[in-house]
């Protein structure tokens, strides 16, 4: 039998403490869409997709009301659309992104990713002409996400990649300066990007996927938090004892999602991904549960250490809870995206040096930072290749979103409203990698690839 | 099948009769209540069998999740499994 406290606590995490799945994604393979004639291509694309994910929504939302826990997002993720362009190799890509965006609006999805490029070794065919694209595709679409990946462990940086990158996040948000640069906010950077992430705007659905498979997408920083005020001053070994707990519960309620999702809807589940995803809401941000640890704010000296504590914790309690773990699995500090780490971005307590170490140690990158928007494409192209180098040497996921404010300094604010949030553009080091950025080539592999 | 119905919230008179009648219109057998009135805070906690229940799920959640709405309460009611899921290994 269940207990009463454990009822009570339940529902008091979902209504006070802002618990919820942060998102039931789909993944679908798109290679049997492959066509030499871009329009049959995207026929076959939006005919799959619908077919797929007709009864997505309805399906979320009927989990959502039996259970009593809410499911944020429905989306879908799909086969990186380079691989699809490559076979119409003079035809313009942005087709295949207006098609994703038909589709996502007759299934009633909130975003869908893939609008990929996996690069990280060389251009295959079909890559060059998908990045160069990319800036349009964000631009004429709402609901598509993008993502490139420039690097990985075993397959060192493509310096082309991050070269070319730079000037791509440029024109993003150059190309929507009018919709607060919005288009830079649905482009990653990766450096070993997951094949089975759910969450955006980094999902895509990689090339080892099955045809079909639901991904889930886990939350709940509002619960941590306040499990760590109940239990006041203990020590450091039951903060992470208590983090376990709370992470363990939370992805409990991820997998009994994602099983009932995958059983109603007749596809393979395939991983829950462990996070703890803050939304702009008070009281869901990553950044209070560190501030709850002890720090006077966010981004003050022992923040590393505090989130290296946090994101071992969460994994810990959750990787026992669910029978596939995947996806980014970790803490994420998407600035603009919690309402913590941007009032530690205003007042100047957090600096995106501070964040560059942060993302050493928990997942996934320098997510949601406004920059001033004069930076030049090299300076863009420096930090991504500092992030990929980051990712690169420690064997993780490292990703760069950043949002070049067109037409705006540091100290001045970018609101995209919604999930993305809002927040200030944050001061960066003005001195040139140019000459560095323009070398080309690839970086090796390091030592840690060489693990057989 | 079962399902938990938690009722929080002012204490007045009829909660439990006007929920359980609701339950009783729909086929809904109530195995379990326990409840407790503390400084004026009503909190209850009612254990289902929705087996025989002869609307689909869903209507039941939004015709309670009303009914406590009309009575200034807040209704929940959520699937158990939700519970062992979180509260079980």
């Amino acid at each position: 039998m269940i207990n009463s406290h454990d009822i009570l606590e339940t529902i008091n995490m979902i209504d006070h403490e802002n618990l919820d799945v942060r998102t039931i994604t789909m993944g679908i393979s798109l290679l049997d869409c492959i066509d030499d004639d871009i329009n049959k291509a995207c026929g076959k694309v939006y005919d799959k997709i619908c077919r797929y994910a007709e009864n997505l929504v309805k399906t979320g939302e009927d989990i959502s009301k039996e259970y009593g826990i809410p499911i944020i997002h429905k989306r879908i993720a799909v086969t990186p659309v380079a691989m699809l362009a490559a076979a119409c190799p003079t035809m313009n890509p942005v087709k295949f992104a207006k098609t994703l965006d038909k589709a996502a609006d007759t299934v009633g999805v909130n975003f869908v990713g893939g609008y990929s490029a996996l690069v990280h070794k060389g251009f295959a065919p079909g890559d060059y002409a998908l990045i160069e694209s990319i800036p349009e595709a964000l631009s004429v679409t709402e609901k598509v996400c993008s993502s490139v990946n420039i690097g990985s462990t075993k397959a060192g940086i493509n310096m082309d990649a991050v070269a070319m990158m730079g000037k791509v996040i440029r024109r993003s948000a150059e190309l929507t300066a009018d919709r607060d640069c919005i288009g830079a906010a649905k482009l990653v950077v990766f450096c070993n990007a997951p094949e089975d992430n759910p969450f955006m705007a980094g999902a895509f659905h990689g090339a080892g996927e099955p045809d079909c498979v639901i991904n889930v997408g886990v939350s709940g920083p509002g619960v941590v938090r306040a499990a760590l005020a109940k239990a006041g001053d203990c020590n450091i070994t039951e903060v992470a004892d208590i983090v376990k707990k709370t992470a363990f519960k939370i992805t409990r309620t991820g997998q009994l999602v994602a099983k009932e999702a995958s059983k109603r809807l007749s596809v393979p589940f395939g991983i829950v991904d462990l996070s703890l995803a803050p939304t702009p809401a008070i009281g869901d941000s990553v950044a209070y549960i560190l501030e709850e640890m002890g720090l006077e704010q966010c981004g003050a000296h022992g923040t590393t250490a505090c989130l290296a504590l946090l994101n071992d914790a969460v994994k810990k309690g959750g990787v026992m809870a669910s029978s596939h773990v995947g996806g980014l699995s970790g803490a994420f500090i998407p600035v603009t995206e919690d309402a913590g780490m941007i009032e530690a971005a205003r007042s100047k307590a957090l600096s995106l040096t501070k964040l560059e170490a942060m993302t050493a140690v928990c997942s996934v990158g320098l997510d949601m930072i406004a920059i001033p928007g004069d930076t030049t494409a090299e300076i863009i192209s420096g930090i991504i290749a500092d992030e990929a180098a980051i990712g690169m040497v420690n064997s993780k996921t490292t990703a760069v979103r950043l949002i070049p404010a067109i037409g705006k300094k540091a100290g001045e604010e970018l609101n995209f409203g919604g999930l993305l949030g809002n927040g200030p553009i944050m001061d960066i080091n003005p001195k040139s990698p140019a000459k560095f950025i323009s070398r080309g080539g690839r970086i090796p592999a390091p030592m840690q690839s060489l693990k057989n | 099948m079962n399902a938990v119905i938690t009722v929080l919230g002012k204490d007045n008179v009829g909660i439990l009769a006007k929920v359980a009648s609701e339950c009783a219109e729909v086929g809904v057998n109530i195995t379990e209540v326990t409840q407790s009135v503390l400084q004026g805070m009503f909190a209850m906690i009612m254990f289902v069998d929705i087996s025989g229940c002869t609307v689909p799920f869903s209507q039941l959640v939004d015709a309670l999740t009303a009914k406590g709405e009309e009575m200034g309460v807040k209704v929940h009611v959520m699937h158990e499994d939700i519970f062992n899921a979180m509260h079980k290994i």
